[in-house]
């Protein structure tokens, strides 16, 4: 069981890193042929980084939009960040004196992630629109993320497992002591927990996880209003159109 | 009033989103292009039999070329945000105007042909083969979709229909089905130099006309050149702006400024139409032809400024587009915007005090004003974020003593669509338009109630073409929409 689930996390990792890097590069090599920001857009660069990080960190267009989805939205994303940073305290020793300190806020998070994936899970059910959009793929995302915060739930309320183990192993998998890995307690939430989160990190890069990196990169929120000031040709426009000119 | 066999939509006593009604818009689309109109465009003139490889590759070839087409597809978490935006979706209630469906008839294929999940486990995510029904529907539903971009306001990541649209409009056109309205229309610009048709003789009467008009009006005389080397500026304007109503009372208007000016302006005949229609249909190539017209007409009169009259689609491809497809515009005068849109233009005249302007002309008029969707969301005037929203309204002010403004959720940056846009202004398509301005109306309605509202004001020739043809169905007078620069011309004293 260690090995196979060493091994595991070594392709998972690599699919995640790998994919993610992939698909980033892709985004970012494709280029914006014409300017098209929503208006009212900012003006300069620095007004943009702001627009940017209103989306990413207070979900702005989705408040506007709808509050009910900005609300569970927000309880997850929110939570799952505490939920991962309290997570950092496997992977790291000596553990940081801040991640100690978000331990018991980390403890309680579970619970908001819990409520907003219910949320979101209910709505897409309930609410005839979302019901009409949705596909197996949307319900089964939600669902893996409901038994990972679950499963990791139930190893700090319920069931514990025996964590200074688990952190030997996770540090023998992480300096790559090859098939010399510590043994992995052998506890059924564990196992679920380790398994759930191994497919999503391979699903990542193939799924609709992507909206991660793509809010990044989409044009209508990263460009600045600028276009009769500055001249914006895209390299293919200019090799089709205007190489002969110049 | 046409004769139509569908029924306009009720007012609702509260804006409730309606219930779903799978299918009702379920159709042909509007007419589909002749072989004729396909050609000069540099498109197939019918579907080709090998199509479905070609829609393919083309797919293909847009994912590497647009980043908002790439990241669009892959980034939707289906959240639900957008469902409720669409104008098309609240007149029809048909799903599939909702615009994630609407995109997800295009995402169905790309997820099947491009993405391992769908070519492994299509019915888990929803792809799907693109067979002659899917084809179908793209060419149905993505002419169901003014372009508008309020999907996008809403998304939380930006995700804009529009490009869907446009890519999925190219595509079809690439295999042989093309729209007959854009189409045609595209291929008068390209053979007379503007989408009526109208040849320089008829446009040279027409402006004599007017000028003739004006002078009985005002006794004064107000030219309206055409062709005129050496003049400052060119103007270029939508071609209803010619001969339609309301738009022809604010040429006139513009006309007024430019005397009161006292600045020398021309029209162009080879450049005799703002509005792009390549944009509609998503073609860089044609949409960038068509906007050379402007930078040759400028060349060759000689002109040192662009102003752009009321035209929405226009101004967007002129703010946002110009400068990327006809530019650099470094032969034009540096210390004007280029291209300046009229509104800009006049309101510098009101705030220098240069215009001499009596409101009680206007008395008889009590104003809305209606944002047109791509002057809202893809432009902007004046030197600050949002001057799109407040120049016009300020020119409006200025020339009229009675304004108010439509409830807040259906104005600025969340208006809604006339319902005409995008390519859809076309009369086989007159359900469709009158049901999507069922927003609209319905926003009207509330200030015609609660302020005694008389008309509504835009600067955009499809919004006020579309509003002449849908008022009556919702129980208003065809001519309660004006030009904003039908105000401008009633309210100014030349001298």
């Amino acid at each position: 069981m260690t090995t196979l689930y060493a091994i595991l996390l070594y392709v998972a990792t690599l699919i995640f890193v790998l994919g993610l890097a992939y698909r980033i590069y892709e985004y970012a090599s494709v280029p914006a042929p014409l300017k098209i920001p929503t208006m009212p857009a900012p003006l300069t660069r620095k007004g943009v980084v702001l627009r940017i990080l209103g989306e990413v960190v207070l979900f702005q267009s989705l408040f506007r939009s709808n509050k009910w989805i900005w609300l569970f939205g927000m309880m997850f994303h929110l939570a799952l960040w505490v939920v991962l940073l309290r997570h950092l305290r496997y992977f790291i020793e000596p553990v940081w004196t801040w991640v100690v300190l978000v331990q018991p806020l980390g403890k309680y998070a579970s619970f908001v992630l819990f409520i907003g994936l219910v949320g979101l899970l209910i709505r897409r059910i309930v609410v005839e629109r979302i019901r009409y959009i949705s596909n197996p793929s949307d319900y089964l995302l939600l669902i893996l993320l409901l038994v990972i915060g679950s499963s990791g739930a139930m190893m700090t309320f319920v069931k514990h497992t025996d964590i200074v183990q688990l952190k030997a192993f996770i540090l023998s998998v992480m300096y790559l002591e090859l098939f010399h890995w510590q043994p992995l307690p052998l506890d059924m939430p564990l196992l679920i927990h380790l398994a759930a989160v191994i497919s999503l990190m391979i699903i990542f890069p193939f799924s609709k996880l992507l909206h991660a990196p793509g809010v990044f990169f989409s044009p209508t929120r990263n460009q600045v209003d600028n276009a009769r000031e500055h001249r914006h040709v895209a390299r293919w426009a200019i090799e089709k159109f205007e190489t002969s000119s110049t | 009033m046409a004769k139509v066999n569908f029924e306009t939509p009720a007012f609702r006593p509260y804006p409730l989103i309606p219930a779903l009604q799978p299918d009702v818009m379920k159709g042909e689309g509007p007419f589909v292009a002749k072989p004729n109109m396909q050609e000069p465009l540099g498109y197939p003139g019918e579907l080709l039999d090998n199509w479905q490889e070609v829609a393919i590759a083309k797919m293909g070839e847009l994912l590497k070329k647009y980043r908002s087409f790439r990241v669009f597809l892959d980034a939707c978490v289906k959240c639900g945000a957008c469902t409720d935006k669409c104008h098309y979706l609240l007149g029809t209630a048909d799903p599939k105007n909702m615009p994630v469906a609407r995109q997800d008839l295009l995402r169905q294929v790309y997820r099947r042909y491009f993405t391992w999940g769908g070519k492994l486990f299509p019915n888990l995510v929803g792809a799907q083969d693109l067979t002659k029904e899917v084809l179908d529907d793209w060419y149905n539903y993505y002419h169901q979709c003014s372009q508008c971009r309020r999907c996008s306001v809403f998304c939380p990541y930006g995700i804009d229909t529009a490009e869907i649209s446009m890519a999925a409009r190219e595509i079809m056109d690439c295999v042989g089905k093309g729209q007959k309205y854009c189409n045609e229309i595209i291929g008068k610009v390209y053979k007379i130099g503007n989408n009526l048709g109208l040849p320089e003789p008829a446009l040279r009467d027409t402006l004599a006309g007017l000028e003739e008009d004006i002078k009985l009006d005002t006794d004064v005389d107000v030219r309206l050149p055409l062709n005129e080397a050496g003049a400052e500026i060119l103007v270029v304007t939508p071609s209803a702006d010619f001969f339609a109503e309301p738009h022809i009372d604010g040429l006139v208007g513009y006309a007024k400024v430019f005397h009161q000016a006292g600045i020398s302006w021309t029209l162009s005949s080879h450049a005799s139409e703002a509005a792009n229609f390549g944009m509609f249909i998503g073609s860089y190539d044609n949409m960038r032809r068509v906007a050379l017209r402007i930078r040759e007409a400028a060349l060759d009169l000689k002109v040192k400024r662009i102003v752009f009259g009321e035209c929405g689609h226009a101004w967007r491809v002129a703010y946002s587009f110009l400068n990327t497809l006809a530019g650099p515009f470094d032969f034009l005068d540096q210390r004007y915007p280029i291209p300046q849109h009229i509104c800009e233009f006049t309101y510098d005249l009101i705030q220098r005090g240069a215009l001499k302007l009596d409101k009680s002309a206007n008395d008889h008029r009590r104003i809305t004003f209606h944002d047109s969707c791509n002057v809202a969301r893809a432009s902007r005037m004046g030197n600050i974020p949002g001057g799109q929203f407040i120049i016009p309204r300020a020119i409006i002010k200025a020339t009229c003593n009675y304004y108010y403004d439509m409830p807040a959720d259906t104005i600025h940056d969340q208006t809604f669509c006339c319902g005409g846009g995008g390519g859809l202004l076309t009369d086989d398509l007159m359900e469709l338009r009158v049901k999507g301005a069922l927003p609209r109306m319905e926003a009207l309605k509330q200030v015609v109630d609660n302020y005694g509202v008389t008309h509504m004001a835009a600067i955009c020739a499809i919004c006020k073409s579309q509003f002449t043809k849908v008022l009556p169905f919702y129980g208003f007078r065809l001519d309660q929409i004006v030009s904003v620069h039908q105000l401008v011309s009633d309210a100014i004293i030349l001298k």
